[in-house]
């Protein structure tokens, strides 16, 4: 005799008001407001998908998508073989290593804005220590308040600064688990030390550092604060990436229907991305 | 193919070795045959991993020279010494195919492509891995990735000496008795020097021609399984070969002759120990029998292991292990146990003391 009732259900409800209240709901206003119109006063009029029409057709989403996709792009180029190469040359043991692994930490440990905060003014041409010293030692005319492409290179500095760690950390987590015998193997079977590299470590790293790209893709395709305090998205509108874009038009504007609209084009793009690259990575693992 | 050779060697891992205890292994002189098929055997910690390593050049000895055909070859690198080694864990190179990795050590020494290519063929086929070839190595099962790793080292036709570290630990049991008869075929087959490390008497007793014993970074014996089994030059052989191992008794000294529990006991030859100190009696549980008169035990425990039966009785308080085809006593008896003299020795201080009886 088979008994069936449906208690099952009550022990899946916590988790499902869980997500319910954290992303659900509040996720489902967002779609909300995406196919309205509002004047306030809670009048709202149906607008169907004219706001995303709206984004994506506009010069100014594809702008700031792609100084996005650039700033992302930039970022991982630099991190992950920076990264790598940190890790390689850390002692894997000794007295050394929790000095190294603290030192790796500590900026990863500093909050967001106060990683902006202290790159500002750092970075500042005339009294900060970074811009002072460009400027009237090196000689070399630095103002990232002015010049478009010194404002890059100091988000791009402080994005590297801030994360590198991270990639240096996984990568570390993946070199140290390699029995010694494979080097010992390698060395009898004659090979060189880029050989090693790239049939030992880098194998033996590639599920951390999928990881680990995956984390700095999200992280930065979605950064909002260092950049919103060190440049605010300026000079002009050369460093306004997705987010801040998108800030501008909720809180700025007040545009709320485009807002949402934007929002969730810009998750999608996260998510298909993230998607793209885990199932590339891991395809090779099924079989 | 070379003959080996380890002149006056001792190995610290700490930098400034002072009494005997530091050193990981203690004065090792030994002579390797070209082509023969020898076993380190002892428990973990005696220093064979550390002896290999040194043949390997993994690991540089704190004193004594390695010789390979008499050349010394001491400070050279592993892979100047044109050795191959197998480790305990496969090592495999995933991202290669199976072809690839058997390549990999030949392409590394810029040996010619249609060369590597029959080297490669050669090898699969001893190892029957010919149709894994173009397989990812990755997805191997544990055996064969243990094979390929072997067969890394076996490519190369100009290998000093094949070394294998524990290969078939992670080998499942009933894979391990096809792994090491492979591996014996592999000797005959390309008769290079083949050195076997193990804590397990089974696979050193099958695989070599020689075995040596090591315990805590010496050499205790050298020989063939026969004379290990049958005359152990020190009771650690004993005890460790052999299940159960041989009995080890504290006896006496009186008159010349071997006393235990107060009874006279015949040995193989004339006792060389001149006091009484450290003296023990050793016979294999194999030559105790139990008979009308002989030294009285009670019988505390018989197991039946399949081909005979393990009987282990108190002789006062000492534990005396025999095998025996039956009939079984019955538990709580008191048996007389016979040693067959001409297989029980004296040992003084844990090494032979009785000269070898004239055959």
């Amino acid at each position: 005799m088979k008994t069936e009732n449906q208690k099952a259900w009550f022990f899946v409800l916590p988790v499902l008001l869980l997500v319910a209240f954290n992303a659900l709901i509040p996720m489902m206003t967002v779609v909300n407001y995406s196919v309205q119109e509002t004047f306030g006063d809670n009048l709202f009029f149906w607008e169907g998908l004219t706001w995303f029409e709206q984004i994506l057709t506009s010069e100014r989403f594809h702008a700031a998508l792609g100084r996005q996709f650039l700033f992302t792009f930039l970022i991982l180029i630099i991190e992950v073989p920076l990264g790598i190469a940190i890790a390689l040359s850390m002692p894997r043991s000794g007295p050394w290593v929790p000095v190294c692994l603290v030192l790796m930490a500590l900026p990863m440990l500093i909050p967001w804005n106060v990683v902006g905060a202290m790159w500002n003014i750092f970075a500042l041409p005339d009294i900060g220590l970074l811009g002072y010293f460009l400027n009237h030692v090196l000689g070399i005319n630095y103002d990232m308040t002015q010049d478009p492409i010194a404002a890059w290179a100091t988000i791009i500095t402080m994005d590297v600064w801030h994360w590198t760690s991270l990639v240096v950390l996984l990568s570390y987590a993946g070199l140290v688990s390699i029995p010694d015998a494979y080097y010992q193997a390698a060395k009898i079977d004659g090979a060189s030390n880029w050989s090693v590299f790239r049939y030992i470590q880098l194998p033996k790293m590639k599920n951390v550092l999928t990881i680990a790209i995956l984390l700095r893709f999200m992280d930065s395709f979605n950064v909002y604060t260092e950049p919103f305090v060190l440049t605010g998205g300026g000079p002009g509108n050369s460093t306004t990436l997705l987010s801040i874009d998108l800030v501008k038009i909720a809180l700025g504007q007040f545009d709320l229907g485009p807002a949402a609209a934007m929002s969730l084009i810009y998750f999608s793009i996260t998510l298909f991305v993230s998607w793209l690259f885990y199932t590339l990575m891991t395809k090779d693992d099924l079989n | 193919m070379a003959r080996i050779t380890l002149k006056n060697m001792r190995h610290s891992y700490m930098p400034n070795p002072k009494g005997p205890d530091d050193y990981a292994l203690k004065e090792i002189d030994v002579d390797w045959e070209d082509g023969g098929a020898y076993a380190l055997l002892g428990p973990s910690g005696c220093g064979k991993s550390t002896l290999l390593n040194i043949i390997s050049g993994l690991l540089i000895p704190s004193e004594g020279q390695v010789l390979f055909d008499g050349n010394d070859v001491t400070p050279l690198l592993p892979d100047q010494r044109n050795i191959a080694q197998v480790f305990q864990f496969p090592v495999i190179y995933d991202t290669m195919t199976v072809r690839q990795n058997l390549a990999f050590p030949l392409k590394n020494r810029g040996v010619d492509e249609a060369v590597i290519e029959r080297r490669v063929s050669e090898i699969a086929e001893m190892l029957e891995i010919t149709d894994m070839l173009d397989r990812r190595a990755a997805g191997l099962a544990p055996d064969n990735k243990q094979k390929l790793s072997m067969g890394r080292g076996l490519v190369r036709d100009d290998v000093n000496v094949v070394m294998f570290d524990e290969p078939l630990t992670v080998i499942d049991p009933h894979l391990k008795w096809k792994l090491r008869s492979k591996l014996k075929e592999l000797h005959q087959r390309v008769r290079a020097t083949m050195i076997y490390v193990t804590h397990d008497q089974t696979e050193a007793l099958t695989f070599a021609d020689q075995v040596v014993v090591m315990q805590e970074g010496e050499v205790v014996q050298i020989g063939t399984p026969v004379e290990l089994f049958e005359r152990p030059a020190h009771t650690f052989v004993g005890h460790f070969i052999g299940s159960p191992g041989m009995n080890v008794l504290p006896a006496e000294l009186r008159d010349g002759g071997a006393f235990f529990q107060g009874q006279t006991v015949a040995v193989e030859g004339a006792v060389t120990a001149k006091d009484s100190k450290g003296i023990e009696i050793g016979v294999r549980p194999e030559f105790v029998s139990l008979g009308e008169s002989g030294i009285p035990a009670q019988v505390r425990r018989v197991s039946d292991v399949g081909r005979h039966l393990v009987i282990e009785a108190m002789a006062g308080d000492q534990k005396v292990a025999a095998i025996t085809n039956g009939p079984a006593p019955i538990q709580g008896d008191t048996v007389h146990l016979q040693f067959q003299p001409n297989q029980t020795r004296v040992y003084a201080d844990g090494w032979l003391a009785t000269e070898k009886a004239a055959s």
